[in-house]
């Protein structure tokens, strides 16, 4: 394991993604993999599942990919785009049940470290109350 | 019944045009208790859908359906691409050409399970589900006027979703406030049933 796991953001709107990747670069750094969409084929607020396959594969890296969404449709449609992926690279992605702005940063902070996808995961789910 | 070549492609037309057509009301459904995009989200699948008919049409049935899934997948955005997309590739895994009311009521029962996976939801959510299920229940029992009880099934299980309180989605949020509005995805549904429908009884 040498790869820094990756994180994408999957919010509803492109600006919100946008500006939570430029907090993530600004505030962690460049080593981690990262991708970000937002807003549907026609520009409006949204997510689907092609800008999400692509984001996915900007931030790819062999130790995974950890997605970090907003509101509901942005969960389904990242565990479709989930389901999408070749066989081999399915397992390792996953979506984090977590605040996207401050989990998306946290995420980034332990992957950084070089942690493995599942501590990445739990890292951003602390912030989740329970 | 074998479903050939010309009826898959009337199958086609007929529920992307009913869509397309009701675009309006469904955005405005949505406006009450969603983002107010489900109508327009709609449209751009099946647009895409009517776009590539011929295509779609030339495949085995399980295979058009699962190219429906698919594009709709793609090209919807918002929650309902997935969860439309699912239900189709759902129903073209399991039929084939030859189709009889048992075969369907199977696959229909498999794609209402995969949706509400999809969606981590389930009948009574004030969801497609709501639809969905009845007319299954309808396709089981079989009988007489088959396409004209699926219509009313249809109708009636959208009108039912008018005092549910929403679970999951958008809506969900408005908790108490989303009692008193028709759930939008349970009237497309409905209305693709009803284009269905059409075709049954030949008049699409």
């Amino acid at each position: 394991m040498s790869a820094n796991v990756g994180i994408v953001i999957v919010s509803h709107s492109a600006d919100v993604a946008r500006g939570t990747a430029s907090m993530v670069e600004q505030m962690v750094g460049r080593e981690v993999p990262l991708g970000w969409c937002g807003g549907d084929p026609d520009g409006g607020l949204g997510t689907n599942v092609e800008a999400i396959l692509k984001a996915i594969e900007a931030a790819w890296s062999e130790s995974g990919v950890a997605i970090l969404v907003d509101l509901g449709g942005a969960e389904t449609n990242s565990e479709m785009a989930i389901e999408m992926l070749p066989a081999a690279r399915r397992e390792r992605v996953v979506v984090c049940n977590a605040p996207i702005v401050e989990g998306a940063v946290m995420a980034a902070t332990e992957a950084a470290s070089g942690a493995t996808l599942d501590a990445v995961r739990r890292t951003a789910e602390e912030l989740t109350p329970r | 019944m074998r479903v050939d070549h010309a009826i898959r492609t009337r199958l086609l037309i007929s529920v992307s045009q009913r869509v397309i057509a009701n675009a309006e009301e469904l955005t405005a459904l949505d406006r009450a208790i969603g983002d107010g995009d489900h109508g327009i989200n709609m449209r751009r699948g099946f647009e895409a859908v009517l776009t590539d008919v011929e295509t779609l049409s030339a495949k085995t049935l399980g295979d058009a359906l699962k190219g429906v899934g698919t594009t709709l997948v793609m090209k919807v955005g918002g929650a309902s691409g997935p969860l439309y997309g699912t239900l189709f590739m759902a129903l073209g895994k399991s039929l084939t050409e030859e189709i009889t009311r048992e075969a369907v009521a199977d696959a229909f029962g498999q794609a209402i399970e995969a949706v509400k996976l999809r969606g981590k939801s389930d009948v009574g959510h004030k969801t497609m589900l709501d639809v969905l299920a009845p007319v299954h229940a309808v396709i089981c029992a079989g009988g007489d006027d088959l396409p004209a009880r699926l219509r009313a099934t249809a109708q009636a299980a959208a009108q039912s979703t008018i005092p549910m309180k929403a679970i999951r989605g958008r809506a969900s949020f408005l908790g108490e406030r989303s009692v008193g509005h028709m759930d939008p995805g349970a009237r497309s549904s409905a209305l693709i049933i009803d284009a269905v429908a059409d075709v049954m009884e030949g008049t699409a």
